[in-house]
């Protein structure tokens, strides 16, 4: 298995895993898209220096993980590649920011090294929710939602094609790379002088396919916006869940759970 | 119910595929379309379903092929492609299924009825929510001719049904050419498949039809065959 037909794989496994049964999969797609809009939304407006009001933010991912079954593993497995890129953005924090903001037993902790976590935090909590929301989703309900909440057909149109074609596009990669490498024996990637007519063949190929797939689209009565067949009626229990969940959010930004908690927990040792 | 008359298609307008051809076809016919690589067999389908520019006049039903008519054209013919990879572009078998009725405005209780009329009548049920790249290549095609199913046409139009398939899916899929009472166009290669499916051949060569007759008669014509690059069918060699 050559690595396109891996990233292949994967990409199947997310529909394999937005296909499952859950309550959470069984919400309507436009309740979770809020929701998760709203938890971005919350999250990413946190200070720099809000880290432990931050920390309860987890609670949306972590719940969703055990209502779905979906392991943390096959989220960070999905994520591997973006996550450290997501985490590095922050790493530069503790150079400029050293002044000392907080104490942990003897340990000075500068406002850099806070603000560095919280940036990680967010990003990785951002990360999931946008996974959970795709591993509970089908793309198809996915796009239905979006054009309910009157997004452009064009725009919610070009995404999910553009979801299939990357699978198009994937496909035929993965035969031209195994056309290559057996006839190049002991050859690692592709070599640079190779490059020029091995994207250019996959540009017409892809193209090619692409035109196959379109009139095969359009003989189905394809008329430039899709006839969504997963469309579900948005019931009491999907508002409720949206109600419910965006009442948490504005809690936890308006009030320092975390704190309160801390509070409590330590009040009670005493 | 389909009538060529003089037509021209073409990919670039001073290169055409096929010259003049005309011919028609009746309601409830099982036609074979052969002819060597290049004769033209895919292109005067994809001319028939205004897929490609023409000259001349194609009509289904009376209606000529216009760049007005073809949601109504359309929706009289089924195409089952060559590749059933290009013709199953959704997750599922059923996904795939109802997307063409969905098209046409059908209600979702309305598709769904016809999906599940179309997989028993294929005895394909145990297809319905498996994932189409899970699928085996025999499945796919069958899975494929079912999508076409589902929208009901008037006429189905094949292109190479047989191609790539062991001999059991082969005859499976044969066997349910055979069965299917809509008007058929069936292009390829296996002329056993053709004579087994089809009670009527259009030979096509280099673009211009040039015989019209009786599937037994045309492919048992060893002459006319070779000479327009084609060879008897196989069940015909041991004779």
């Amino acid at each position: 298995m050559n690595q396109m037909d891996r990233s292949l794989l994967a990409l199947r496994e997310m529909d394999i895993l937005s296909a499952g049964d859950s309550p959470v999969h069984r919400l309507h797609p436009a309740a979770k898209l809020l929701t998760t809009i709203a938890y971005i939304a919350v999250t990413v407006s946190f200070g720099k220096y809000q880290l432990s009001s931050l920390l309860v933010m987890i609670l949306y991912p972590a719940l969703l993980f055990s209502l779905t079954g979906i392991g943390v593993g096959t989220c960070l497995r999905k994520l591997r590649f973006v996550l450290p890129l997501v985490l590095a953005v922050g790493l530069f924090n503790p150079l400029f920011d050293r002044a000392t903001l907080l104490t942990v037993g003897d340990v000075a902790v500068s406002g850099g090294v806070v603000s560095m976590v919280t940036l990680m935090l967010k990003g990785a909590f951002c990360l999931s929710a946008s996974f959970l929301l795709m591993a509970t989703t089908p793309i198809d309900d996915l796009c239905a939602a979006l054009r309910r909440l009157h997004v452009p057909p064009v725009l919610v149109t070009l995404l999910l094609l553009t979801y299939r074609y990357v699978g198009v596009m994937t496909e035929e990669l993965s035969v031209m790379t195994d056309a290559y490498h057996l006839r190049a024996p002991g050859q690692k990637g592709i070599r640079f002088a190779a490059w020029g007519s091995f994207l250019g063949q996959l540009l017409l190929r892809s193209m090619d396919r692409a035109d196959e797939l379109y009139g095969s689209m359009q003989l189905r009565g394809f008329s430039g916006s899709f006839a969504y067949a997963g469309e579900k009626r948005f019931a009491s229990r999907d508002a409720a869940w949206l109600v419910v969940w965006v009442l948490v959010f504005a809690l936890c930004r308006i009030f320092d759970v975390t704190g309160v908690l801390g509070t409590l927990v330590m009040g009670g040792n005493r | 119910m389909i009538r060529f008359e003089n037509v021209t298609a073409y990919y670039e307008k001073d290169t055409p595929i096929l010259h003049n051809v005309s011919f028609a076809v009746e309601r409830g016919e099982a036609v074979g379309l052969i002819g060597a690589n290049g004769a033209g067999k895919t292109t005067l389908m994809r001319a028939l379903l205004g897929l490609l520019p023409h000259e001349g006049r194609i009509t289904v039903d009376g209606t000529e092929v216009t760049k007005k008519t073809l949601p109504e054209i359309r929706r009289k013919l089924g195409f089952v492609l060559q590749n059933s990879d290009n013709q199953m572009f959704m997750p599922t078998v059923y996904e795939d299924m109802i997307f063409g009725p969905m098209n046409y405005g059908l209600s979702r209780e309305e598709a769904d009825a016809r999906v599940d009329a179309v997989l028993v009548r294929l005895d394909l049920t145990e297809l319905k929510h498996r994932h189409n790249h899970k699928l085996s290549g025999g499945e796919k095609r069958m899975a494929a001719i079912a999508t076409v199913l589902a929208m009901e046409p008037e006429a189905i139009l094949m292109d190479e049904p047989t191609s790539a398939l062991d001999p059991k899916n082969r005859r499976l899929v044969i066997n349910t050419i055979r069965e299917l009472p809509e008007t058929k166009i069936i292009t390829s290669h296996d002329l056993d498949m053709i004579w087994d499916t089809c009670n009527r051949v259009i030979l096509l060569d280099r673009g211009t039809v040039v015989a019209d007759g009786a599937s037994q008669e045309i492919l048992q014509n060893c002459g006319l065959l070779e000479n327009h690059r084609m060879e008897l069918p196989l069940r015909l060699y041991g004779r």
